[in-house]
């Protein structure tokens, strides 16, 4: 198998990620967000965030994470059940604005599953979306609002996010398609 | 999670391995958490049909069964019969061939008949769900009841379960026995010796008459003790089953976890102060119920049009 | 004398020369190729082979590698006549007898109504000669009805042909009641036959009581339901020096019994069927109601124990016990199936396949007893030997069959062996002189490596 192209490494995710936590703080003035991650690495990305944030806003903002596997499009056509994770979403959501956090963006169904999930909790006032990657090849009409960094992809290619806390280091790579499958997102 | 075998029918716990087991229970951890949200629902089985039927009556179960599938989204259609009428397995198969016209992803199927659920399985090609057949199996109390132990327990491993009672006329009994075997748990039955099955050691447990190592249990599981079976001269009458079988404050010892799958005959085999007391699960049980009925339709019919997309 | 009591369509005798059949016929000790000649039904020669010229105005029949028995003898099938015709009728259950080899079999009287009565019989008898499509004996009832509660006109029915007594289905549960008819037998004579079972022991069971009923909680039968009341009954039957046959044995403990009773001189026999010898309740954990009958299937000490009987001769012959059930009556849950297997088509298969080929069985015992029914209700035991009718079976050993695959003979498909491979086909059968089957072949099956 070719060797991955790296498009992130350790220290360009610390930074891409303090910069995406200033652009939610700026964006949201008033502070009242709510930062929440899609299982499983959306998760630890939205936890780093989380800190973020806080000690920007000098207050604790409010932590959720989401499985989404209950709301995919595609269960109908899966070989197997997707294993689920636990979906924590203990704040109100009414009123405030969501932040969801994920890992890569690319067709926009994970992010249409998860903002179903979230209305069905309550009616926010607003929900935003942060992504370390945007690899293109949307099929839906989402957009991000924060963006790590933009990569064009073809669709042979996989993008492979690894995060200290699963992978045990902080890299994003570019490869070729083979190798572990991933769940398009 | 590969490895671990599911269906492609829960018909009995021989169904599932023990990772299988622990997969469904995983799940249902999750549906739990569904079931506190103010929207109880998640469109996982939406566009699937689910029938429900029950040929005994059981509010409980059926109510449960009917609760789990609405909650994912499905369409559910329930057919109760509690006639004899409908007791002639020829309306059971009409009625299955019937049913297939609303191609339904799932049957549920409650009977008095022990194999019910099985003969259901070989007339249609929805995954069929026992919810009970006979005295044989109830393979969904059985998961509830391990859902609800692994909860205050962490792990079964090890764990010494008493379950008292009428084993003989049990499909609950039989169930867990084997279930909690599966997770790593030691079981003993106790009971009068006419409602111990025969051979029922060659299910991995232990059996004796007597209540005397009570005390040893981590967890004590009681039956229901039907009036019936006085009747039927099982018992020469409840009171003496009472006093030699019923569990009580003073049987229990403080730290041991009491369960029952309802409904309890209070005053026979359970007194009101046992019922009451800190140490009953009854009520998480009950609880435990939707959650695990909705990972176990979750986990049989995700995925199974497969087979059709590839055709 | 026995003409009077066996009852069949009349057809013209075979002509028939069966080339280079290996002739096993125990007891004329008799293990060997022959050609056997049959002329108006009658073994008219045994000679070497290639020896005999083929008849003028016969058939010769190619039996090159193929075995021929006498002709098995079932004593105890149900042909639902009258009655029940839906499950099978004396047409369809003869077809099914001669399907199997058998060339002669006696019908229980349950059924509809009883065979409590002599113009019931006589009746039956009748129809039989009509027809039957191999020689029909019958048993008539112990007490009317079957009800155990007044003995039928057990002398006027011996007259009108019938070879014994039985309340199959159900056991005589009076010892009272089975006394009176055990006297009453050294006027009339016949065989009483007994269906053992304590119903306070069997109560609503469905199977054998053991490891695999407390696994699938379905009330079991316990074996000393069948026991007790065989030793009951050995000791009645002793008392009153009487002659009584055990049906549809199913336990270790009633071989048991049943060698006291015969060690003690009591004039005693018993039977086995073709599934208690080959099955065990093992089976019946699929829930599949062809295992559920009646005395239920038990373990494999069991049946080791029933095999060593008909081993030995404490257990005297096979029966099939040959039980036909519409579909609507079997393909229900288990607890409400009715009883029974079909066994006439597959007897001799089952035993070849699961008891001869891996040794357990001699071919020569399971031969024997195979038609060792008939010496015990007192009809003539088929013999390949000349002069006698042509009673006899020519089987390929080499061959194999699926069960079901091409239907059943029997208007019933219940059948305990339904789509297990067996070996031992039957080619042909000869009942009372004529060929009452002949294997018709879509397509010739590959023999057996």
């Amino acid at each position: 198998m070719e060797a991955a192209t790296v498009v992130l490494d350790h220290d360009d995710m610390r930074r891409t990620l303090v910069r995406i936590a200033h652009e939610i703080v700026e964006k949201n003035p008033d502070g009242a967000i709510a930062v929440l991650g899609i299982h499983r690495r959306g998760a630890f990305l939205a936890q780093r965030l989380h800190a973020l944030t806080s000690e920007l806003l000098d207050t604790s903002v409010p932590l959720g994470f989401v499985d989404i596997s209950f709301y995919r499009d595609d269960l109908a056509i899966r070989a197997n059940a997707p294993i689920v994770h636990a979906t924590q979403l203990d704040f109100p959501v009414e009123g405030r604005t969501i932040v969801i956090v994920d890992d890569v963006l690319y067709t926009g169904r994970t992010v249409r599953a998860a903002i179903d999930e979230v209305f069905d909790y309550g009616r926010p006032a607003r929900v935003q979306l942060a992504v370390l990657i945007d690899r293109g090849h949307r099929e839906l009409p989402i957009r991000p609002d924060y963006v790590g960094k933009n990569i064009p992809t073809s669709t042979e290619e996989r993008v492979n996010v690894h995060v200290k806390e699963a992978d045990g280091r902080d890299e994003v790579t570019l490869g070729p398609a083979g190798g572990p499958r991933r769940a398009a997102a | 999670m590969t490895g671990s075998r599911i269906g492609p029918h829960l018909i009995s716990i021989d169904d599932l391995d023990r990772a299988g087991i622990e997969r469904i229970l995983d799940t249902a951890e999750s549906f739990a958490e569904v079931s506190g949200r103010d929207i109880k629902k998640v469109p996982a089985l939406r566009g699937k049909t689910v029938v429900n039927l029950f040929y005994e009556a059981s509010t409980r179960t059926s109510s449960s069964f009917e609760l789990a599938a609405k909650r994912l989204s499905a369409d559910v259609v329930s057919i109760r019969s509690t006639g004899s009428s409908v007791d002639k397995g020829e309306s059971l198969k009409d009625t299955v061939q019937t049913l297939s016209a609303y191609d339904p992803a799932a049957i549920v199927i409650r009977s008095p008949h022990a194999g019910a659920a099985q003969l259901v399985a070989g007339w249609t090609s929805a995954a069929v769900i026992n919810a009970g057949d006979g005295k044989h199996e109830h393979p969904t109390q059985a998961l509830l009841d391990a859902f609800t132990l692994r909860r205050r327990l962490g792990s079964l491993d090890d764990a010494n379960i008493w379950i008292v009672g009428d084993v003989l006329h049990s499909r609950v009994a039989r169930s867990n026995i084997l279930a909690l075997r599966r997770m790593g748990a030691r079981v003993t039955v106790c009971g009068p010796p006419t409602l111990i099955p025969r051979g029922i050691e060659a299910l991995g447990c232990e059996a004796t008459p007597s209540l005397e190592r009570l005390h040893e249990a981590d967890v004590v599981y009681v039956l229901r003790m039907q009036s019936e079976r006085m009747h039927e001269s099982y018992v020469p009458s409840l009171r003496e089953y009472a006093e030699r079988y019923q569990i009580n404050a003073s049987r229990l010892r403080p730290g041991q976890l009491l369960m029952h799958p309802g409904p309890v005959n209070r005053g026979v085999e359970l007194s009101a102060d046992a019922i009451d007391s800190p140490q009953t699960l009854i009520g998480d049980q009950v609880k435990a119920g939707v959650a695990v009925r909705m990972a176990v339709l979750y986990e049989l019919l995700v995925g199974t049009p497969l087979l059709a997309v590839v055709a | 004398m026995t003409e009077q009591k066996l009852h069949r369509r009349a057809r013209p005798g075979a002509e028939l020369l069966i080339r280079s059949a290996h002739v096993l016929d125990p007891r004329a000790e008799l293990d060997e190729p022959r050609d056997i000649l049959i002329r108006g039904g009658r073994i008219a020669e045994l000679a070497a082979t290639g020896s005999l010229p083929p008849p003028d105005d016969g058939e010769v029949f190619d039996a090159t590698g193929k075995h021929a028995f006498p002709g098995f003898v079932d004593p105890h099938v149900h042909l639902r006549t009258p009655g029940q015709e839906y499950k099978e009728d004396l047409e369809s259950g003869t077809a099914a007898a001669a399907a199997g080899g058998f060339c002669a079999v006696i019908a229980m009287p349950n059924t509809d109504p009883v065979v409590d009565d002599g113009s019931i019989l006589g009746s039956l008898a009748g129809r039989a000669s009509r027809e039957a499509r191999v020689p029909v004996g019958f048993l008539a009832s112990i007490t009317r009805g079957l009800a155990g509660e007044e003995l039928t006109e057990m002398a006027e029915l011996a007259d009108e042909g019938a070879l014994g007594f039985t309340d199959d289905g159900r056991p005589v549960v009076s010892a009272g009641m089975l006394r009176k008819a055990l006297q009453y037998q050294r006027l009339c004579g016949g065989v009483i036959a007994l269906h053992e079972e304590d119903p306070a022991l069997s109560r609503e069971g469905v199977m054998h009581e053991g490891a695999v009923s407390a696994r699938l909680g379905l009330t079991g039968i316990p074996s000393v339901s069948e026991s007790t009341m065989i030793a009951r009954d050995a000791a009645l039957a002793g008392y009153e020096e009487a002659r009584v046959h055990f049906q549809h044995l199913s336990a270790a403990e009633s071989v048991e019994a049943l060698e006291r009773a015969k060690q003690a001189g009591i004039r005693v026999t018993g039977e086995v069927t073709p599934h208690h010898l080959t099955l065990t309740d093992d089976v019946v954990r699929t829930l599949d109601s062809r295992f559920k009958m009646n005395p239920p299937l038990r373990t494999d000490t069991d049946r080791r124990a029933l095999i060593a009987g008909l081993r030995t001769g404490v257990i005297d012959c096979i029966a099939t016990d040959h039980a036909p059930h519409a579909r609507h009556e079997k393909e229900v849950p288990f607890e409400q199936a009715a009883m029974g297997t079909t066994g006439l088509e597959t007897a001799f298969g089952a035993l070849f396949t699961e008891l001869v080929l891996p040794g357990a069985l001699d071919l020569a015992v399971v031969v024997e007893r195979l038609s060792a029914g008939a010496e015990i209700f007192a009809l003539p035991t088929p013999r390949i030997v000349p002069d006698e009718p042509a009673n006899l079976v020519v089987v390929d050993l080499d061959a194999c069959f699926e069960v079901g695959a091409h239907g059943y003979a029997s208007r019933s498909q219940n059948c305990a062996f339904h789509g297990r491979t067996l070996h031992g086909r039957v080619l042909m059968t000869l009942a009372a002189g004529t060929v009452a089957f002949r294997e018709r072949m879509l397509v010739e099956a590959a023999p057996a490596r």
